[in-house]
C-alpha cells in the first residue's frame, strides 16, 4: 500500500462525492537504456478529478514525463495500475491526447486546418470531411489563428506550433488532455501568454488536463492541484492546492509562501542527497 | 606581479525615453538592381549562356578546321539528325521502347522495395536483412547482372527488367529504410495517440515523414536504372524485332553514322535530364520544399 497516496486522495474533499477520472494506484515504471534499468517512478500515486488541473512537477529525474507518457498508454507500469473511467490504460488512445514540447509535434507535410482534421478523422471523432473540418475551424479561432488555417506549420513561430498543437488535442475533447511541458520551449514572454490563453480556454469548457512542468511558479499558476515529485526515483512529495492561484496573485504574500514552501521541500532534497553522498565517502 | 590593474567602471549617462516614434524612412536602404544584374542573376540565364558557348565551341571547331564528320559531325549536323531520325525515322518508338522497359523495371523494383521495407519495418529482422542485401549488392554493378540475366530469362524484354530491378531496389529500400527509422519519436507517438496501427501508421505516418529520403532513393534508383538500361541495350538491344535507345546508337555505330551516334547521346541526355530537374524537381517543389522538409 502506498501511503502518501492513500492520505493525499483522502485529504480532498472531492474524494467522497465524486469518482475519479483518472486512477493511478502504485505505479513503478522502469525503462531500459543501452547499459541500464532505470526505475523512474517507484509506487507513485494520484487522483485526477475532472476539471482538474493537475500538475507533475518536480526536478528533472523525477520521472514526471515517465509518468505522464505511462498515463498516455505509451508505457506499461511494472507494478501498480492506471485507471481511466475505471478501465485499466493498456495502449495509447484518442481519449487521451498529448501535446508535447517539442514543435514537431506537427505534421509537417499538413497544414493548421488539416493537423486538426487529421487527427479528428483518424481519432474517431470525425466521420465526415466537412465535420471534422467545421470542428477544426472553430478550435482555429479559439486558439486565435484564423487566418493561419492554410498554412504550412514550418511558418508559424513556436508559440503558434503550441497554440496548434492544444487546439488539435482540445479539439479531440478527449477525456483527459496531457500537457508535457508544454511551454518550456517558447521564450518567457510567449510562455506567459500562452499561460494565460491556456486558462482562459480553461474557463470556457473546464476541461480536464494533467500538466507537467519543472517550473514551480508554471505548477501555481496554471495547476489547481500540484503532485511534487522528489527524483531518483521519482516518489511522491506532497500534493498541494493552487486553485486559488494565477497571474494576478503572483506577488501576493500566500504565492510567494507556497512557491517558498515547494521550493524548500525539492531544495532539501538536494542538501540529503549531498550528506548521503558525503556519509558514503566517509565510510 | 601584483601591479594594480584600474577597471574600466560603466559610465552613467542620463535617460531618456522616446515619445513620438515616427515611420522610418526605410527608402535608401534598398537600392535597385541594374537591368543587367538582375538577368545576371537568374539561374538559367548563365546556364544558358555556358552550354551556348559550348554548343559555339563544337560548331566552330567542326566547320572551322574543317572536320571529316565521319569522325566528328557538327553540332547542326547531328541535332539535324536528330529531329530527322525522330519524326521521320523510328527514333520516336525506340525512345518509347526503352521509356517502357524503364517503367516495368522502375514500378517492378519499386514494389518489391516497399514490401521489404514493411518487412524491415515490423520485424528487426527485416531490417538486418535490407541492411545486409543492400551492402552485398550495392557494389555489384548491375550491368554485371546481364550475363546472369541473359542465361535465365534469354534476350528479351525480361532480362532487362530483371536488371533494373536490381538498379532501383536496394537504393530505394536502403534509403527508405533509414528515412522511416529516422523519423522522430514524437511523430510517431502523434500518430500513435490518434489510434493508427500497421500500414495505416505507415503510410499516413512514416512514409511523408520520411519522403526526403524516399525521393532520394528514388533518384538514386533512377539514376542507376536509366545508365544501365542505355548500357544493357548496347549489349542486346533488339528483341523481336525492335530495339530501344542504345540499340540506336550501337547501330548508328555499326553503320559508322558518326552524328547517328551523337543524336543518340543527346537523346539520352535529354531525357535525363527531363526526369531529373524535371519530374523529380517538381514533385519536391510540390511536396518536400513545400512543407519546409527540404530546401
Amino acid at each position: 500500500m502506498d501511503q502518501g497516496a492513500q492520505t493525499a486522495a483522502g485529504n480532498s474533499p472531492a474524494a467522497a462525492a465524486v469518482d475519479p477520472l483518472l486512477d493511478v494506484d502504485g505505479v513503478t515504471l522502469q525503462y531500459k537504456t543501452k547499459e541500464h534499468l532505470i526505475t523512474a517512478t517507484y509506487r507513485v500515486g494520484f487522483k485526477v478529478y475532472p476539471a482538474d488541473r493537475f500538475v507533475l512537477l518536480g526536478p528533472s529525474g523525477c520521472g514526471k514525463s515517465t509518468l505522464l507518457k505511462g498515463v498516455a498508454g505509451y508505457m506499461r507500469p511494472v507494478e501498480g495500475n492506471m485507471r481511466l473511467k475505471g478501465v485499466d490504460i493498456k495502449e495509447p488512445g484518442p481519449d487521451r491526447v498529448m501535446v508535447f514540447q517539442e514543435f514537431d509535434q506537427l505534421l509537417p507535410w499538413k497544414t493548421v486546418k488539416q493537423n486538426i482534421t487529421f487527427a479528428l478523422m483518424n481519432g474517431g471523432k470525425c466521420k465526415t470531411q466537412s465535420e471534422a473540418d467545421e470542428i477544426a475551424m472553430e478550435y482555429i479561432k479559439k486558439v486565435k489563428l484564423d487566418r493561419f488555417e492554410d498554412t504550412f506549420p514550418h511558418m508559424l513561430s513556436g508559440g503558434m506550433k503550441q497554440r496548434v498543437a492544444i487546439a488539435r488535442g482540445m479539439a479531440m475533447e478527449p477525456d483527459i488532455l496531457l500537457m508535457d511541458e508544454p511551454f518550456a520551449a517558447l521564450d518567457a514572454l510567449t510562455r506567459r501568454q500562452m499561460q494565460e490563453e491556456l486558462l482562459q480556454l480553461w474557463e470556457d469548457t473546464h476541461f480536464t488536463v494533467l500538466f507537467v512542468t519543472h517550473s514551480i511558479e508554471e505548477a501555481l499558476i496554471v495547476g489547481s492541484r500540484i503532485l511534487v515529485l522528489s527524483p531518483h526515483p521519482g516518489q511522491v512529495k506532497a500534493e498541494l492546492n493552487a486553485h486559488h492561484l494565477n497571474h494576478d496573485n503572483t506577488a501576493d504574500p500566500n504565492f510567494r509562501e507556497l512557491q517558498q514552501k515547494i521550493h524548500d521541500m525539492l531544495f532539501a532534497d538536494r542538501i540529503l542527497e549531498e550528506e548521503l553522498a558525503a556519509g558514503q565517502g566517509d565510510q | 606581479m601584483s601591479t594594480t590593474k584600474t577597471l574600466a567602471e560603466p559610465v552613467i549617462r542620463p535617460e531618456f525615453v522616446n515619445e513620438n516614434i515616427t515611420d522610418a524612412h526605410t527608402g535608401d536602404v534598398a537600392v535597385q538592381l541594374s537591368f543587367i544584374e538582375k538577368i545576371w542573376n537568374i539561374n538559367g540565364v548563365r546556364k544558358a549562356v555556358i552550354l551556348l558557348g559550348l554548343v559555339g565551341l563544337w560548331q566552330g571547331y567542326t566547320v572551322g578546321f574543317d572536320v571529316e564528320p565521319l569522325m566528328f559531325p557538327s553540332f547542326v549536323f547531328s541535332l539535324k539528325t536528330l529531329i530527322n531520325d525522330l519524326f521521320q525515322g523510328d527514333l520516336i518508338w525506340k525512345v518509347w521502347f526503352s521509356i517502357k522497359v524503364l517503367i516495368y523495371g522502375y514500378g517492378a523494383g519499386m514494389a518489391i522495395a516497399a514490401v521489404l521495407v514493411l518487412w524491415g519495418t515490423s520485424s528487426r529482422l527485416g531490417g538486418d536483412f535490407i541492411a545486409m542485401a543492400t551492402a552485398m549488392f550495392n557494389p555489384l554493378p548491375s550491368i554485371a547482372m546481364l550475363p546472369l540475366a541473359m542465361l535465365w530469362f534469354g534476350l528479351g524484354t525480361s532480362s532487362l527488367v530483371f536488371v533494373l530491378v536490381h538498379a532501383v531496389l536496394w537504393a530505394v529500400a536502403l534509403n527508405t529504410h533509414s528515412g522511416f527509422k529516422n523519423v522522430s519519436t514524437t511523430l510517431r507517438m502523434i500518430g500513435e495517440n490518434y489510434g493508427l496501427k500497421g500500414v495505416p501508421f505507415v503510410v499516413k505516418i512514416l512514409v511523408p515523414a520520411a519522403l526526403p529520403s524516399i525521393m532520394t532513393g528514388m533518384k538514386v534508383g533512377w539514376a542507376f536504372a536509366w545508365r544501365t538500361l542505355i548500357g544493357a541495350e548496347l549489349v542486346f538491344g533488339a528483341s523481336s524485332g525492335s530495339g530501344g535507345l542504345g540499340w540506336y546508337i550501337f547501330e548508328s555505330s555499326q553503320n559508322i553514322e558518326t552524328e547517328g551516334v551523337f543524336a543518340g547521346l543527346f537523346m539520352v541526355i535529354l531525357i535525363g535530364i527531363t526526369i531529373e530537374n524535371l519530374l523529380f524537381r517538381n514533385i519536391e517543389l510540390r511536396t518536400v520544399a513545400r512543407w519546409g522538409m527540404q530546401r
